[in-house]
């Protein structure tokens, strides 16, 4: 029974569901509810983009405000995970893993390994990533490069609502640690989503878009900036398939390689700063394993090597556009030799 | 014999002892072992703050759980993690704890409620708040005990974990092992209170301070705070004085320390003589019977170490094994 529902409220939906199936499930984070220890409503905000609103008075003491302590509480969730719980960790923005990185990097992602197997971590980190906002250089950025690099983690970035809720439903379920990025300006947008409950199984990516003549592989944001593009092409007589990998760590590439072995060319587009990006790890990749399928050199678009800009008119520069994936698939079609 | 003044019932009495004892052997042999250049990377030695591990463990179940230090043998063994894993862990082997994944400084068993000793200073007391959310969760009246340093209790994680442990009651216990270094920093520089517990009531939190060379001082402060914490009365704050007698590291030439400082702590600070002078004199232990104990401890190291030196390394396969649950 499909209706549309917006990213946030597929986000939510897949929560309380999760929250009445498994009681070991607990909601932990800043503001998650909203007006603890405060005279006026409890349950004010639903965090501070209203997504999980509506969970506190459905499941009480297991949605947990917590106080501006990401070390304690990150690592709180880390430790009740290790102690057979699931909790789903809220770390307001992607970009506040400064404070409490220790605990993800250093403690859940190693423990499995460094305690010869005898462990288990079945955390879920729920962070907002992305620019777009206005919020300028320390609540915009996308930084699914740094946890994708790191053994024990696996990194998860929808594009759409149907993904959302599925993909976050399979993370509460995994039993490793996982970092569940949210796009925050794909909070709104809506899509076909099932009321029941599904998962989405990590490490298969999407064709959102089949063609023959190019591959564009994204994921989040970029997913639809992709689309924006191929639509474009389109109208020259090119046809873009586009691949949104929904999970970066696993990741498909085989999705990917399969493709590029059709088309013979390569755009990967990423919101992540160009050094050691996600489309940087494509393009090595896909390079290594099917160089014989190019026909011309992968291409890279990606936010330039600068913090977010707040002033609209940078921000918006800042963003990969559509317009750059198409030049980027220009380059593409010029023969191989040439600059 | 005589009437038994203390807070333990003799076969208790002994208990103690043979943790404190075995934990020394240990130790002292690793010493030994590790000067021959066989033990691979970083031991830091627990010898001399037996009486802290011992006397809190003692109260201790399954449903309870311990994030330790990188100093973690005494609590592994206190908390009843084999000694020969625990050995073959320190050599690399595969029969290790980790099964030679993790080492020294990260020596776990969940299955006896040890969470890990920790490479990161200070990071076991928000994993330790995690493990209070659980017991809570569960009803169980487990508690979670966090051990660090005085160097680590300065760590933000730390203060955070107190404050978070205060507002929600956790059942956790923050021990604070107070040994007078932060590697070769000395504590009076690196902390503006003289007491750890000092800083307990700022957060909200009950703090005591023992002379955590004294067992029966551990064991009883540790009593009262792990009662309250499983009756829903929240943390606490225990703070052990005590000595190290071996460097931070092993090879560290403890330059820092005065000249004969070990050998005067040795001498009048050995928490483990200390016990034994009580027992013995309030004729509620023999010395014989402390005697078997001491060669039960020594050859069941002598047997730990020649199961480690004989155990089987890893193979290359070990190296990508573990890392995820499934990929």
């Amino acid at each position: 029974m499909a209706r549309k529902i917006s990213f946030k409220q597929a986000i939510n939906e897949a929560l309380d569901l999760e929250m009445r199936r498994d009681p070991s499930v607990i909601v932990l984070g800043e503001d998650t509810a909203g007006g603890a220890g405060a005279a006026g409503e409890r349950d004010a905000w639903g965090g501070p983009l209203g997504v999980t609103k509506g969970l506190y008075p459905k499941h009480g003491d297991r949605v947990m405000d917590t106080p501006l302590s990401e070390s304690a509480y990150i690592g709180a969730a880390i430790g009740a995970a290790a102690c057979g719980m699931r909790p789903v960790a809220e770390l307001m923005f992607l970009d506040f893993m400064g404070v409490c990185f220790d605990q993800i990097l250093n403690q859940a992602a190693k423990f499995k390994y460094m305690f010869g197997g005898k462990a288990t971590t079945p955390v879920v980190i729920r962070a907002m990533v992305g620019a777009g906002f206005r919020a300028a250089a320390q609540h915009s950025q996308m930084l699914t490069p740094i946890f994708t690099h790191v053994p024990g983690l696996k990194v998860v970035c929808p594009s759409n609502a149907y993904d959302a809720k599925g993909l976050l439903i399979q993370s509460i379920r995994d039993d490793d640690p996982v970092i569940f990025c949210e796009h925050k300006n794909l909070y709104n947008l809506e899509t076909e989503v099932p009321a029941e409950s599904y998962a989405i199984p990590f490490a298969e990516a999407y064709v959102a878009r089949e063609g023959k003549d190019v591959t564009i592989v994204g994921y989040g944001l970029m997913v639809h900036r992709a689309l924006e593009a191929a639509n474009k092409l389109a109208k020259n007589g090119i046809e873009a398939e586009v691949i949104d990998l929904r999970t970066l760590s696993p990741i498909d590439l085989d999705t990917v390689i399969e493709s590029v072995e059709s088309t013979g060319r390569l755009v990967a587009v990423d919101e992540a700063n160009p050094r050691c990006s996600i489309a940087a790890d494509i393009v090595a990749s896909v390079t290594e394993k099917a160089f014989g399928a190019l026909k011309a050199a992968p291409q890279m678009v990606t936010a330039p090597h600068t913090p977010v800009p707040f002033s609209p008119v940078l921000e918006d520069l800042y963003i990969p556009s559509a317009d750059a994936i198409v030049g980027a698939v220009s380059k593409t079609r010029k023969p191989a030799m040439a600059a | 014999m005589s009437n038994n003044p203390f807070p333990l019932a003799k076969a208790d009495l002994l208990r103690a002892y043979r943790t404190m004892r075995t934990i020394r052997a240990f130790e002292e042999r690793l010493h030994v072992e590790f000067a021959t250049g066989e033990i691979p990377g970083f031991v830091h030695l627990y010898a001399g703050e037996e009486a802290c591990a011992t006397g809190i463990m003692m109260h201790l179940t399954d449903v309870d759980r311990v994030a330790s230090t990188h100093r973690g043998h005494g609590h592994c063994i206190a908390k009843g993690v084999d000694v020969h894993e625990m050995m073959a862990e320190i050599f690399g082997k595969a029969t290790g704890a980790c099964r030679g994944k993790g080492g020294s400084m990260h020596i776990a068993d969940l299955s006896k409620g040890m969470m890990g000793a920790n490479g990161i200073l200070g990071a076991g007391a928000p994993l330790a708040c995690g493990a209070g959310i659980a017991a809570k969760f569960r009803r169980n009246g487990g508690v979670g005990i966090t051990f660090f340093g005085d160097g680590a209790a300065n760590q933000g994680t730390v203060l955070e974990s107190m404050n978070l442990a205060a507002i929600w009651d956790l059942p956790v216990v923050f021990v604070v092992e107070n040994n007078g270094y932060a590697e070769s920093t000395a504590v009076g520089y690196a902390t503006a209170v003289d007491n750890f517990a000092d800083r307990a009531a700022g957060f909200g939190v009950p703090g005591v301070t023992v002379d955590g060379t004294d067992l029966f001082a551990v064991y009883e402060a540790a009593g009262e705070m792990i009662k309250r914490a499983r009756a829903g009365g929240g943390p606490s704050l225990l703070e052990c004085k005590m000595i190290r007698f071996f460097g931070h590291f092993e090879g560290d030439a403890q330059t820092y320390k005065a000249p004969d400082e070990n050998e005067r702590n040795r001498a009048t600070r050995d928490c483990i003589k200390l016990f034994a002078q009580r027992v013995t004199q309030a004729g509620v232990v023999s010395a014989a019977e402390l005697s078997v104990v001491d060669r039960e401890a020594e050859s069941l190291i002598d047997e730990a170490v020649s199961s480690a030196k004989a155990a089987p390394l890893p193979t290359a396969r070990d190296l990508l094994t573990d890392v995820y649950v499934a990929y």
